[in-house]
This record gives C-alpha cells, sequence and structure tokens, in this order.
C-alpha cells in the first residue's frame, strides 16, 4: 500500500546501531529523483553526503548525459557503471515498487534501500527485504548523519546521543 | 524518550565534551559570529543546506545543548530557546498565524500572558478566544475556521490549577489544530505533555528550570507528530516555499522538526529575540539539578499547603496536592510526582490581609518570580495581575484577597514559621 505522507501510518523506529553501520558501511549511493536545481533537498543532500566522503550517482532520466556536482548523471539504476552499496529514493511512494525491481536485478545487489523523509511504501519494502535488502523508510540519510555525528545538535535537534566520550564518530 | 533516565538525561543530553579540548563542563560560547570554511559552505549555511554556525542570533552550540537538553527532557524532537516565556510564545504563536487569524487559549494563565494575547498580539491582528478551561468542551465551542492553535498552561499560574490536557488535546487533533502546552510550572520533571496529545510545548525557563533566579529565558519544543500538510494551505509557514529561503519548504525539508527550524530560521532570524550564551550555560547547569530541586520543592510546598490550609488567617489554599482540592485528582493523573511548588491562598483579611503577608515575611522574598531556590511571595492583584480587568483577574485566580506563594528549598519549618509570624503580626 502507498500513502502520500508517512505520518498516517504508525511511526517507524530504527536503532541507532543500524543507521549508524549502515552510514559507516556505505560508500556509494545511487540517488533516484537527485536534482539538479540547487535549491532542491535532494541536491543538497548530494552536497552534503559528498562532503562526508561518500560517492552519490544520480539517477534522473531528465538529468541524464548532465553532470550534477561533478558527476554523471543516468537514466536508470541498470546502468551505473560501478558497484552501488545504497540506493537512496528521493521518489513518491508510488515510485518505489519500480524502483525496487530494478535494484533487484542489480549484481551485485546493493545492501541497502532507503527512502527519503516523507516517503513510505510498507509494501515495496518487505519486497526489497525479501531479496535481500536492508531497508529504510521516512528518513533522510543527511539529517541521519548530522545527527549521529553531532552536528544537528547545533540546530536544538533532539540527537538521542548520550556520551561522555570526547570524540563522536558516525 | 531515549533509554536512559530523566535524571541522567537531565544532565547528559545535549552536552557530550566539548572534541577539540575535551573541557567537561559545558563550554560558553561567548562570540557572535563563526568563520566559514569557505564561500561555498557560507552560501550553504545561510540556505539552510548544511549544518553549522553562522551568526548567534540563529544558533549558537551553548544555547544549543539547552535546546537538545530541554528537547530530549519532554521527549519532543527539537527545542528553539529565546530570550524569555514570551518571546516562546510570541515566536511559537507567529510561526502559525498570519494577520486575521484566531487561536483559542484557556483563561487560567500568567496575567503577562493574557495581556500579551489580548493586546499586544490585537496590534498584531491575531485574536485570542479566552474560554473558561474547567470544561473542555469549550475549547470545542470557541472553533472557527480561521482558529490556528489552542494554547493552555498544564499547571496554570498562580492559582495551581490542572488543565484535562486529554480532551483538549482530542478537541485539537479533531480540528486539525496543533495543541500549545505552557508547561513551565510543572516542567518535564512533574507531567510530559507530548504524551498526553499536545503538539508544541513551551517554557519560561526563568522559572523552574534554570532554577536559581538569575536568568530570563524561554524554550519551544516541537513534539514532531503534528501534520502540518494535512490540509492544504492551512499553516503556510511550514508548507509553502519560504522567500527567504530560496523557496525552501521546512516541512519537507526537516520533516519532524520542521516547525522548530522554521521558529528558529524565520522567527528568530527576523523578529530577533535570541537568549545570551550565559544564560543558556546559567539555565542548562540548573536543570543538572531539576529533578532533585522539583522533588524536594513539590514535598515543601505541600507541607506549607497543609500548614495554611488549617490556619486561622486563611480563607482557602488552591493547591491540587491537597486532598480535598478540586483539581486534586487530575493533578494525580497528570503530575503523579507532586502538584507543582506554586499555589494560590485567599487571606480572610483580604486585599489588606495581602498586602500585609507580602510585607511581613523575612525569609520569603517578595517579587514578582517563581521557581527559585528561593522561596517567593507574590500579591497578583496589585503587582502581575494589576494591568487584567477585575473580572479577568479573578477568572485567571488572582482576585484581590489572593497571595501566591512559591515554595523554594530552604528548611521546611523555617518556611512555616515565617509565614506564621507575617500572618499573625
Ligand atoms: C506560566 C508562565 N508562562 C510564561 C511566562 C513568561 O515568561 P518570561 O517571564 O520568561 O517571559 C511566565 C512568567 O511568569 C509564566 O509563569
Amino acid at each position: 500500500m502507498s500513502v502520500d505522507l508517512a505520518e498516517d501510518l504508525a511511526p517507524l523506529a530504527y536503532p541507532e546501531d543500524l543507521i549508524r553501520s549502515i552510514l559507516r558501511n556505505t560508500r556509494t549511493i545511487a540517488m533516484v529523483g537527485a536534482s539538479g536545481h540547487w535549491n532542491r533537498p535532494s541536491f543538497f543532500a548530494m552536497k552534503y553526503l559528498q562532503k562526508k566522503n561518500y560517492r552519490v550517482i544520480p539517477i534522473n532520466p531528465k538529468e541524464a548525459g548532465n553532470t550534477i556536482l561533478g558527476e554523471m548523471a543516468y537514466a536508470s539504476l541498470s546502468e551505473v557503471p560501478v558497484e552501488i552499496d545504497m540506493v537512496q529514493c528521493f521518489r513518491g511512494p508510488g515510485a518505489i515498487p519500480g524502483i525496487v525491481e530494478e535494484a533487484k536485478t542489480l549484481s551485485p545487489l546493493p545492501k541497502v534501500l532507503w527512502m527519503q523523509l516523507g516517503v513510505r511504501n510498507d509494501e515495496a519494502g518487505l519486497e526489497a527485504e525479501a531479496a535481500g535488502m536492508t531497508v529504510v523508510m521516512d528518513r533522510c540519510p543527511k539529517i541521519e548523519y548530522g545527527r549521529l555525528g553531532g552536528e544537528i545538535g547545533w540546530l536544538g535537534v533532539n540527537t538521542g546521543v548520550i556520551s561522555s566520550r570526547r570524540f563522536k564518530r558516525i | 524518550m531515549s533509554e536512559h533516565g530523566f535524571e541522567t538525561l537531565a544532565i547528559h543530553a545535549g552536552a557530550a565534551p566539548e572534541p577539540t579540548t575535551g573541557a567537561r563542563a559545558l563550554p560558553i560560547y561567548q562570540t557572535t559570529s563563526y568563520v566559514f570554511e569557505d564561500a561555498d559552505e557560507a552560501a550553504a549555511l545561510f540556505n539552510l543546506q548544511t549544518f553549522g554556525n553562522i551568526y548567534s542570533r540563529l544558533t549558537n552550540p551553548t544555547v544549543s545543548a539547552l535546546e537538545e537538553r530541554v528537547a530530549t527532557l519532554e521527549g519532543g524532537t527539537a527545542g528553539v530557546a529565546v530570550a524569555s516565556g514570551h518571546a516562546a510564545q510570541f515566536i511559537a504563536l507567529h510561526t502559525l498565524m498570519s494577520v486575521g487569524d484566531e487561536f483559542i487559549a484557556a483563561n487560567k494563565l500568567y496575567g503577562g500572558s493574557i495581556t500579551q494575547f489580548s493586546t499586544t498580539f490585537a496590534k498584531m491582528g491575531l485574536t485570542c478566544h479566552f474560554v473558561d478551561s474547567s470544561d473542555p468542551e469549550n475549547f470545542a465551542r470557541a472553533l472557527t475556521p480561521k482558529v490556528k492553535a489552542i494554547f493552555v498552561e498544564s499547571l496554570a499560574n498562580p492559582g495551581g490549577v490542572v488543565t484535562d490536557l486529554e480532551p483538549v488535546a482530542r478537541i485539537a487533533a479533531d480540528a486539525g489544530v496543533p495543541l500549545i502546552v505552557d508547561n513551565t510550572l510543572a516542567t518535564p520533571y512533574l507531567c510530559r505533555p507530548f504524551e498526553w496529545g499536545a503538539d508544541i510545548v513551551l517554557h519560561s525557563a526563568t522559572k523552574f528550570l534554570g532554577g536559581h533566579g538569575n536568568s530570563v529565558g524561554g524554550l519551544i519544543i516541537d513534539g514532531g507528530k503534528f501534520n502540518w500538510a494535512a490540509e492544504p494551505g492551512k499553516y503556510p509557514a511550514l508548507t509553502e516555499p519560504s522567500p527567504g529561503y530560496h523557496g525552501l519548504r521546512f516541512y519537507e525539508t526537516f520533516g519532524d522538526f520542521g516547525f522548530a527550524i522554521s521558529c528558529r530560521a524565520v522567527g528568530l532570524r527576523d523578529l530577533g529575540p535570541s537568549l545570551a550564551p550565559f544564560n543558556a550555560f546559567l539555565i542548562a547547569t540548573g536543570i543538572e539539578t531539576l529533578p532533585l530541586r522539583m522533588q524536594r520543592q513539590c514535598e515543601s510546598a505541600l507541607e506549607v499547603a497543609r500548614f495554611l490550609d488549617g490556619h486561622p488567617a486563611i480563607e482557602w489554599v488552591s493547591y491540587a496536592g491537597l486532598e480535598n482540592d478540586p483539581h486534586y485528582d487530575l493533578a494525580r493523573k497528570y503530575m503523579p510526582k507532586g502538584a507543582g511548588a506554586v499555589f494560590t491562598v485567599g487571606l480572610k483579611a483580604g486585599f489588606e490581609g495581602g498586602v500585609k503577608l507580602v510585607e511581613g515575611v523575612e525569609i520569603f522574598s517578595h517579587l514578582a518570580n517563581i521557581g527559585d531556590a528561593k522561596s517567593l511571595v507574590l500579591h497578583p492583584a496589585s503587582t502581575t495581575h494589576r494591568q487584567l480587568t477585575p473580572e479577568q483577574a479573578a477568572a485567571a485566580g488572582a482576585g484581590p484577597e489572593v497571595v501566591r506563594i512559591s515554595v523554594g528549598l530552604e528548611t521546611v519549618e523555617d518556611l512555616i514559621r515565617d509565614l506564621d509570624q507575617a500572618l499573625s503580626e
């Protein structure tokens, strides 16, 4: 079932360790729905993640052949010439089943399928899990990185991090 | 809330050691501004596209430690600290409303809030409908299509009145408007309004949070559960492109803390009442002992209230911790650890009796504040509530015979002796 607003369903809870390990073990992210417009959330999420040393490859038929933030954009996941660790979906819930179908055909299989903040499709998520991917829904990797690394605390956000240790690491 | 206990969170939330120096106490970042890495990073910061500090009207690391601490204790998603409790009300309501909009507030509120809502807000084209909160249905009756929020105090100042939060939250949810709860007198140690359906919690940190009467401050906490997009166009500050940020939409970009970010990035940026880092340091340090202070102050308040209840000069005591009080059951439900440390008494000798009491005490301080480690007394009719009409004052629990008492941390026998001598003079 797809819905327009993630809020209509019971809230999701992901263990901090799971998010941390995803962010630690991911290197290459294919961002489906990445925008070339400097003021769209996908664009500045991509820029932020690049600064944190992730390689982000934009997937967007409208941008195919163009370069976004120094990376060539592709029309589909299957055209990406490098190994993808995580597929990040900057698309509405209705587009998720198609993305999952395509991700399943990739070899090697991406380890993670991540749906952006506000996006949730439980059925497609189960499908991706059955295929062996770890699924995160209704979260922003940029926000999660900022939360676990403490940066987002500068905005007064409740990071949930309680620690007497000196160095913060993702 | 995380798996840690309240006392642990009161000390640790928001304040991991400073990574560069290892400083363990919360550093006071007494700086107006922060050096950019380069022009590109500066632009990204100004556009809210990355995380970092620009200028202390918007963010400051000492202030943000306080924000995260209170957000954590309330169980909210994010906090915004501002220069006073009144600034918190101003920024929160300004974010939700435009000229011509309306909101509903309980008539049992801090007198200054009634004045702010009924006069200064009216001048800005925002209309407040005050209702008698003793019947929650009164909030439903006052709804209009232009109502954008419902505002109550969990434990009302000055009266020891407990608001029945659950039904009011249901009425707000049915109407598609957020319930804003001023939790100043209860603090999250006694009551956590988000657990009863509130959407936004406000504080005058000046009172129990800081707890030592040394800093004025306020907080806005985002509960993170309200769906700002349910009715298109109803909360444009959250869902429509923000002109000051090149069309960024706060709810879309920041999700369950979009309201807090809007309060900060638009409210604080344009209206300006930011909290000074030194005040944030004092308040955050005060919160480390909030659980202990609240526990003791509630215990002492109950003893003092019992003493006054039996005193021949006292007509009545309004303290929800007393078994015979009309709010006793509500207090048991919403604040089982104690009914707070502020209450009112009615003097048999009326206005004159009130004046005589506040002038006769020697340990209690006669001043216009509550929630200090020091015990305080006040005669609202001649001070905080004197801007109100006699009807408004009486409805707010501040008639001419009323004295407000805020019980502090002194030896309780000394407090009782002090009141006794002032009453028998
Ligand atoms: C319940 C309540 N809300 C708000 C305020 C206003 O806070 P401040 O004085 O910090 O502006 C007060 C102050 O007395 C208060 O008691």
